[in-house]
C-alpha cells in the first residue's frame, strides 16, 4: 500500500516549491513566523508602545493611583469586549451591550426602591439583562433579522425605558457602605478583579469547552456546523445571553463605584469601545476567530490612550482625532501583519 | 432485449448477484421518482458491495443527482425499496440515512476553516471530561485523531494546523476521514477530484483505495470526468433516461468502450421511444 504524503501546497505549486531556509537563520525565521501567527501580537506591540510613550511623557503615569484610574475606566469596555468576542466569533454583533450596561443599575435601583433587598435586586436585575440577551438572540435566529438591527433597536428601546422609568432624573445608587460595597464596586480593585474573573471564565468557555468550540464552528462555517449536528441557533442565543449578563453585571458594579447613575448616557458610546477592543485585539468581524486576551489588551490599549492623553494634557478638541488615528494605526498594523504571516506560511 | 451477450443490463441480470448477496451493503429495487409530469427515475436497480467503489455517470437530467439525493436521505422515492445490509430501510432525512451509515462528503462544506484538523475530525463528537461541564479532552482527541489518520494512511504534517492552511486534497481527506471515523459505511462522494492537481488527486485516490480495500468502506462516486472515475472506481454505472443503462467493471472496459456503450444505449432508447410514439 502506498503511503499518502500530503503537503500543504496548492495543486500546481510543485515546481515553485522552494526549500524553506532550514539551515542558517532558520531559528530566527521560525521565531518570526510563529510570532506573526499570534493574533494578539500587534495589539501587544501597540499597547507596549503607548504605555512606554506615556510613561516617558509623564511621570504620573506609572503611579498606583493612575493605574487604578486606568483599570477602573477600562473594566466596562473590557467586559463588553469579552462578550463581543463571543458574538463576533459567531459572525454576529451586539450593539445593545452598552445600553444593557447602562440600564442594569436602573433595574437594580427600581427593584431596591420597591423594597427588595439589594442582593436580590442585583440578582433580579441580572435576570432582566439575561432576558434582554435572550430577546436579542431569539429575534436574530428565529425571525431572521440581522443582529446589527435587532440590537440597535434594543439599544434605543432600553434608552427609552430608562428615560421613562427615571423621569430623566439622576439618582444615587444604594450599597455604598460596608463589606458589600468593597466587593461590589467600591473597593479600588473591585471592578478590575471582577473583569479579570469574567475574562478567565469567558476564555475558558471559548477555548476549553465544547460550547466554545461550537461557537467557533458556527461562526467559521455555519453549514458545516449544522451538518455536524450542532444546534447553531441555540449556541447563538446563549452567547447573546452571556454578553448581556456580563455587561449588566459590570454595569451594576460601575454604578455602585461611581455612586450615581445618569439616565442620559448613550449606550452606543459605551458599546463601541468594547467592539473596538475586541477587534483591535485580533477578533475577526466576519466570525470564526476570537481572542479573549486580545480583547483585554485592546481594552488596555484604549484605556491607556484615554488616560495618557488626559495626563499629558491634550486639548479636548484634539483628543478624539488622536484616538481615531491611533485606532486606525492599530488596525492597519493588524491586517498588514496578518498578510505577512500568511506570506511566511507559504 | 435482443443483445443477450451485451454488457447492458436489465432489471436483475447482474451475473454474480446471488453469490455476493451477503456482501451487499446497499441495494435499491425499482426506485422511481417524478416531479409533476416529469419522470426523473424510472426504476433504478442499483447495488453496492462491501468495499466496492461504484462510479455514477450520466448526463445532466439523467436522474443521477436525484438518485444520489434519495440515497443520502434528502429526498424520498415515489416507489421502490432501499436495502442496507439486507434490511429494508426508508430515510426521512439526511440524519436518518447517516444513522444507517450513509454519508455524503462535500469538499468544502464539511470543514470549519478556523478549527484544527483534530477539532474538525471530532466536530460535535468531542470527548469531554468533568461530566456535564463540557471541558474538552483536547490532548486525547489530538492523540486519537493522529492515530486514526495514521490508520487510514493520511499524512497530515500537523494535527494542530487549521483546516484553512491545508490544501484542497488534504481537506477532502479530512472530510472523508471524519465520516468514516464516525462509522459511515457508505460514502457518497461528489466530484472528489474536482480542481485538484496530480499530487492532490493521488492523495485522494490512495485514500479511497485504502478505505475500500482495507477498511471495508463502500463508496459511490459521482463525476463527469471519466479519467477520474477510471482512477477511483471498481465498477461504473451509466444512468440514462432515469435508469441504469450500463453496468461495467472498470477492469473490463475502457473510456472508449464505455462511450460506445453509452451511445448505443442512447440510440436504443431513442428507437424504443420512436416505436412507442408510432403505436
Amino acid at each position: 500500500m502506498t503511503k499518502i504524503v500530503a503537503r500543504a501546497t496548492d495543486s500546481d505549486s510543485n515546481i515553485r516549491e522552494t526549500p524553506a531556509p532550514k539551515e542558517s537563520g532558520s531559528r530566527v525565521y521560525s521565531l518570526v513566523q510563529r510570532a506573526t501567527q499570534q493574533r494578539e501580537l500587534t495589539v501587544v506591540l501597540v499597547t507596549l508602545f503607548v504605555i512606554i510613550y506615556f510613561g516617558i511623557a509623564n511621570s504620573a503615569f506609572f503611579t498606583t493611583a493612575n493605574i487604578i484610574t486606568i483599570c477602573q475606566y477600562l473594566a466596562s469596555f473590557a467586559v463588553i469586549g469579552f462578550g463581543e468576542v463571543l458574538i463576533l466569533s459567531l459572525g454576529e454583533i451586539d450593539l445593545s451591550a452598552g445600553a444593557v450596561y447602562l440600564s442594569s443599575p436602573w433595574f437594580m435601583y427600581f427593584f431596591w426602591h420597591n423594597g427588595i433587598p439589594i442582593g436580590w435586586a442585583i440578582v433580579a436585575s441580572m435576570a432582566c439583562c439575561a432576558v434582554i440577551g435572550m430577546i436579542n438572540g431569539l429575534i436574530t435566529v428565529w425571525l431572521n433579522v440581522s443582529s446589527l438591527i435587532v440590537t440597535l433597536a434594543v439599544n434605543y428601546a432600553l434608552f427609552g425605558i430608562v428615560l421613562i422609568g427615571s423621569n430623566d432624573i439622576q439618582v444615587d445608587m444604594p450599597g455604598q457602605t460596608g463589606h458589600f460595597s468593597i466587593i461590589f464596586g467600591v473597593g479600588a480593585w473591585s471592578t478590575t478583579l471582577w473583569a479579570a474573573a469574567i475574562m478567565l471564565t469567558i476564555w475558558a468557555l471559548l477555548k476549553r469547552t465544547r460550547f466554545g468550540l461550537h461557537i467557533t464552528a458556527t461562526g467559521g462555517n455555519v453549514l458545516a456546523a449544522a451538518e455536524a449536528g450542532i444546534r447553531v441557533r441555540r449556541v447563538k442565543v446563549w452567547c447573546f445571553i452571556i454578553i448581556s449578563s456580563a455587561s449588566g453585571l459590570i454595569g451594576i458594579l460601575d454604578a455602585i463605584r461611581i455612586g450615581t447613575v445618569n439616565p442620559g448616557s448613550s449606550g452606543l458610546d459605551t458599546v463601541l469601545p468594547g467592539i473596538v477592543a475586541a477587534v483591535v485585539g485580533g477578533t475577526a468581524l466576519t466570525g470564526g476567530r476570537g481572542t479573549i486576551f486580545g480583547a483585554a489588551l485592546g481594552a488596555i490599549f484604549l484605556g491607556v490612550l484615554e488616560d495618557g492623553f488626559n495626563l499629558i494634557g491634550v486639548n479636548a478638541n484634539w483628543f478624539y482625532l488622536a484616538e481615531g488615528v491611533m485606532i486606525l494605526v492599530a488596525m492597519i498594523a493588524n491586517t498588514q501583519l496578518g498578510d505577512l504571516a500568511r506570506r511566511l506560511r507559504r | 432485449m435482443t443483445e443477450a451477450e451485451s454488457p447492458l443490463v436489465g432489471a436483475d441480470s447482474t451475473p454474480d448477484a446471488t453469490q455476493a448477496a451477503s456482501d451487499m451493503v446497499l441495494e435499491t429495487i425499482g426506485l422511481t421518482k417524478r416531479f409533476g409530469a416529469v419522470v426523473v427515475l424510472r426504476g433504478v436497480d442499483l447495488h453496492l458491495r462491501r468495499g466496492e467503489v461504484l462510479g455514477l455517470v450520466g448526463d445532466n437530467g439523467a436522474g443521477k443527482s436525484t438518485l444520489v439525493k434519495i440515497l443520502c436521505g434528502f429526498q424520498t422515492p415515489d416507489t421502490g425499496q432501499i436495502y442496507v445490509e439486507g434490511k429494508e430501510v426508508s430515510f426521512r432525512s439526511v440524519a436518518d440515512a447517516r444513522r444507517f451509515g450513509i454519508e455524503t462528503v462535500y469538499q468544502d462544506l464539511a470543514l470549519v476553516p478556523q478549527l484544527t484538523v483534530a477539532q474538525n475530525l471530532f466536530l460535535n463528537r468531542e470527548l469531554t471530561m468533568f461530566g456535564r461541564l463540557g471541558w474538552l479532552s483536547a490532548g486525547k482527541m489530538r492523540r486519537l485523531a493522529k492515530s486514526y489518520l495514521e490508520d487510514i494512511r493520511v499524512e497530515i504534517p500537523d494535527i494542530n494546523a487549521e483546516a484553512e492552511s491545508l490544501s484542497g486534497g488534504q481537506r477532502q481527506a479530512i472530510a472523508v476521514a471524519r465520516a468514516t471515523r464516525q462509522n459511515a459505511k457508505i460514502l457518497l462522494l461528489d466530484e472528489p477530484l474536482a480542481a485538484m492537481g496530480a499530487r492532490e488527486s493521488a492523495l485522494i485516490v490512495d485514500l479511497v483505495k485504502d478505505l475500500s480495500r482495507n477498511h471495508g468502506v463502500s463508496m459511490i462516486v459521482i463525476d463527469h470526468n471519466y479519467t477520474h472515475l477510471f482512477e477511483l472506481c471498481d465498477r461504473l454505472n451509466v444512468i440514462q433516461q432515469g435508469h441504469i443503462a450500463v453496468d461495467q467493471q472498470v477492469k473490463d472496459t475502457s473510456v472508449e468502450e464505455l462511450t460506445k456503450l453509452m451511445v448505443s444505449a442512447y440510440h436504443r432508447e431513442l428507437a424504443e421511444g420512436q416505436r412507442l410514439l408510432k403505436q
